[in-house]
């Protein structure tokens, strides 16, 4: 299939941003103007300041001298590429695979390769994208061609039509003049001294001689826009395999809506993942809104999975999250992240069920849905004796633990997560205290055990080793006492409470 | 002939179901290994299928429960099925499970910020059929969501245990048992030195068509042993210890 490209122009880009902004300006010459060697230089001018002949480029004094009146605003440095940002990513309606125009940044770069049919022929389709930029307040030009070289030369230069046909190209940027091959200022000046006009008088020189006078990009250029060679696109988004769309005939607005939408999506990405053996991992349902705003929802699963209802069940818990403002016009679903699916094997006898259970899954991407993935933990043991480390989160609800949990030590049911100092009666060397004051408190410890000495890791981490006794006082409560470091005039040693026993 | 024993077994029985209780059918009426506590329950099995609440009036308590409540956990969880843990303050420390013999590592504990969505989880969990049971610490527990948590229960027979951190904020609920347990001074054992086994005042506050009572238990290391009244030393659990 011949490739064919669509270039945008937005003719006064910044400009036309402003009005839709502040729609009092449409009457009022105004240029845009940034500091540069300690004078401000003008960057863009409105079609009323350029009908005074101001050009960027001069000095904004010069600019309010010949054009009294003229208001001049600060220019930020990217907001251009920030604005077609916007733009670009308002395109992909009309086409997967869209780029900034990087050599003059106020344009758009479209590959339409079997999109136009669609809208009912390239004629239709070029009027609906001119019609709703328009309708938006911009000035735009554009060109559909064989090449984005061709596209870009014709939005700009062409004088006849926007449409050149297939392989058509070649014939229409013979009368176009060098400006419209995107090459720099000084290989410009160079043409126009040797007296190049137009394309077609340097077209079919032979190549050597045009490399030895404008170098190899000058060479680039020009293959570029007669398609003898490749222009690769940096697309703003990169496609995604396991993608679709829903274009609706009239706005949405309410949840029953949307979940419609959804499950229609569902319906079909599922079948097609299906097919593949594959499931969804994380998916993004993305919204069109008629106000060219985007409204995004994002799931994730624990494992894949390609079931409708599941699916369905995760994004509902997230419509709230959607604003669907005046309507939205065109719902996109995309698999971000897709793996294939393990089918359970059906086993003769289950002895131990555990947590690879599909509706546990299901249940724990409901939850971290909601909650969000940092609500839900998972511990195994570890190798280590100090207590805050003897767990650690497992990575996924599958993950076997590699040692048994250890039994032969007293751990307390409740561990504070900071130890809470405390007040201690205690004989020295290493008795367990008599009596010991926590929260006010005064507990009279009646049995006790220990000390069970932990060293610190100090590998680790460094600081005083823990003598750990487990206490019970008068009443029946259980603690989990510790002493911080030895006994000694020199050293500092602290009484803590670490947890209690059931 | 029936004898007049057996009429009056038969008349319980009548009675339970009227009042909604339906024996498990073609299965084994399963002990949790409560021993004499079991009998104050209706036809006297532990009821998986409902909602036990838990009230800890005091920090110290929490650690209790938790001790009991990982006790039953190791019985309902003995088949290898999982458990959910929800809390919005969790200082359960998880290696100290084991002592109960529960695999924790088949616990999946949620942690969430408030009640209402300790209580969205705890539905959401009972409703769901690969579990073993569901715990949640909360603190207040009004009566609509009880009874939602009970409909949640009697759907999929899956015993939902909530530990309830704030007596304050106790109302009426649906809930099948209220349990309170507290600690009492371990026993001990022939007069050897240092803490002997947990040993607990467990008190069943209120049962559904049972008897509450209060009872002394111990986990005594892998199961729950009733202490007799000889063995407990002379003590009330209600003392006020200043």
């Amino acid at each position: 299939m011949q490739r064919r490209y669509i270039s945008i122009w937005f003719v006064h880009l910044l400009s036309d941003w402003q009005v839709i902004r502040r729609p009092e300006l449409k009457e009022v010459p105004f240029v845009f103007a940034a500091p540069d060697h300690g004078r401000m230089l003008v960057t863009a001018v409105s079609p009323l300041a350029a009908g005074h002949d101001v050009v960027p480029g001069m000095p904004a004094a010069d600019a309010k001298a010949i054009c009294p009146g003229v208001e001049v605003l600060d220019d930020k440095a990217g907001r251009a590429g920030k604005l077609l940002k916007g733009l670009g990513e308002y395109c992909i309606r009309y086409a997967p695979i869209v780029s900034i125009d990087e050599f003059s940044m106020d344009g758009l770069i479209l590959e339409v390769t079997g999109c136009a049919h669609l809208w009912g022929g390239e004629l239709a389709y070029v009027k609906e994208i001119v019609s709703r930029f328009k309708g938006k307040g911009y000035t735009v030009r554009l060109a559909i061609a064989d090449t984005p070289g061709a596209a870009w030369a014709v939005s700009r230069f062409g004088k006849v039509t926007p449409l050149v046909a297939v392989g058509a190209h070649v014939e229409t940027l013979q009368v176009l003049p060098p400006e419209a091959l995107r090459i720099e200022a000084h290989i410009l000046a160079k043409l126009k001294k040797l007296g190049f006009y137009q394309i077609r008088s340097f077209m079919n020189m032979p190549r050597s001689v045009l490399r030895r006078r404008f170098g190899e990009n000058f060479l680039l250029r020009l293959g570029q826009a007669l398609g003898t060679e490749d222009e690769p696109l940096q697309a703003l988004r990169q496609p995604v395999p396991f993608r679709e769309r829903l274009a609706v005939l009239e706005p949405i607005k309410t949840k029953t809506g949307i979940e419609i939408a959804i499950t229609r999506l569902l319906e079909v990405l599922c079948k097609r993942l299906q097919h593949e053996g594959l499931g969804l991992r994380s998916g993004i349902l993305t919204g069109y809104r008629i106000d060219s705003k985007l409204v995004q929802i994002a799931i994730g699963t624990n494992v894949a999975s390609h079931s409708v209802e599941h699916l369905f069940k995760l994004f509902q818990l997230k419509i709230e999250q959607i604003k669907p403002g005046l309507g939205i016009e065109l719902f996109e679903l995309e698999a971000l992240k897709v793996n294939p699916v393990e089918v359970p094997q059906e086993a003769l006898w289950n002895s131990k069920p555990g947590l690879n259970n599909k509706s546990v899954l299901e249940l724990i991407d409901r939850v971290s849905g909601k909650l969000g993935p940092a609500a839900v933990h998972r511990y195994i043991p570890e190798a280590h004796y100090w207590p805050e480390r003897s767990a650690s989160q497992a990575r996924s609800l599958t993950e076997l633990r590699l040692r048994d949990w250890s039994t032969d030590k007293p751990r307390p049911t409740e561990l504070l997560p900071r130890p809470e100092a405390i007040q201690v009666m205690a004989l020295i060397p290493d008795h367990p205290p008599k009596f010991f004051i926590y929260k006010g408190e005064h507990h009279q410890v009646v049995k006790a055990d220990g000390p069970e000495r932990i060293e610190r890791e100090w590998w680790l981490d460094p600081g005083e080793h823990r003598d750990y006794y487990r206490v019970e006082d008068a009443t029946g409560r259980r603690y989990w006492l510790y002493r911080s470091g030895h006994y000694g005039a020199s050293q500092s040693f602290q009484w803590f409470v670490h947890g209690f026993f059931a | 002939m029936e004898t007049k024993l057996e009429m009056l077994n038969k008349l319980r029985q009548d009675m339970l179901l009227w009042q909604g209780f339906k024996p498990a059918e073609g299965e084994v009426a399963a002990r949790v290994g409560l021993g004499e506590i079991e009998a104050a329950f209706p036809g006297g099995v532990f009821p998986r299928k409902g909602i036990h609440e838990f009230i800890c009036e005091t920090p110290d308590q929490v650690a209790a429960t938790d001790g009991f409540v990982a006790g039953l956990l190791s019985v309902l969880m003995a088949e290898g099925t999982g458990c959910v843990w929800i809390s919005t303050s969790r200082r359960l420390f998880p290696p100290s499970l084991a002592a109960f013999n529960v695999e924790t590592d088949q616990i999946i504990f949620v942690d969430v910020r408030s009640d209402r969505e300790a209580l969205w989880v705890m539905e959401e969990a009972l409703r769901c059929d690969g579990l073993a049971a569901v715990v949640a610490e909360v603190d207040g527990l009004s009566l609509v969501e009880s009874r939602r948590l009970q409909l949640a229960v009697e759907r999929q027979g899956i015993p939902g245990l909530i530990i309830r951190k704030d007596p304050q904020k106790l109302v009426a609920g649906v809930s099948t048992a209220r349990w309170k347990i507290a600690p009492l001074p371990s026993g001990d054992e022939d007069g050897m030195p240092g803490v002997g086994f947990p040993r607990w005042q467990v008190q069943l506050l209120k049962v559904r068509s049972g008897n509450p009572g209060s009872w002394t238990l111990e986990w005594e290391a892998d199961r729950f042993l009733q202490v007799t009244k000889e063995q407990v030393p002379f003590q009330t659990v209600h003392e006020k210890v200043g």
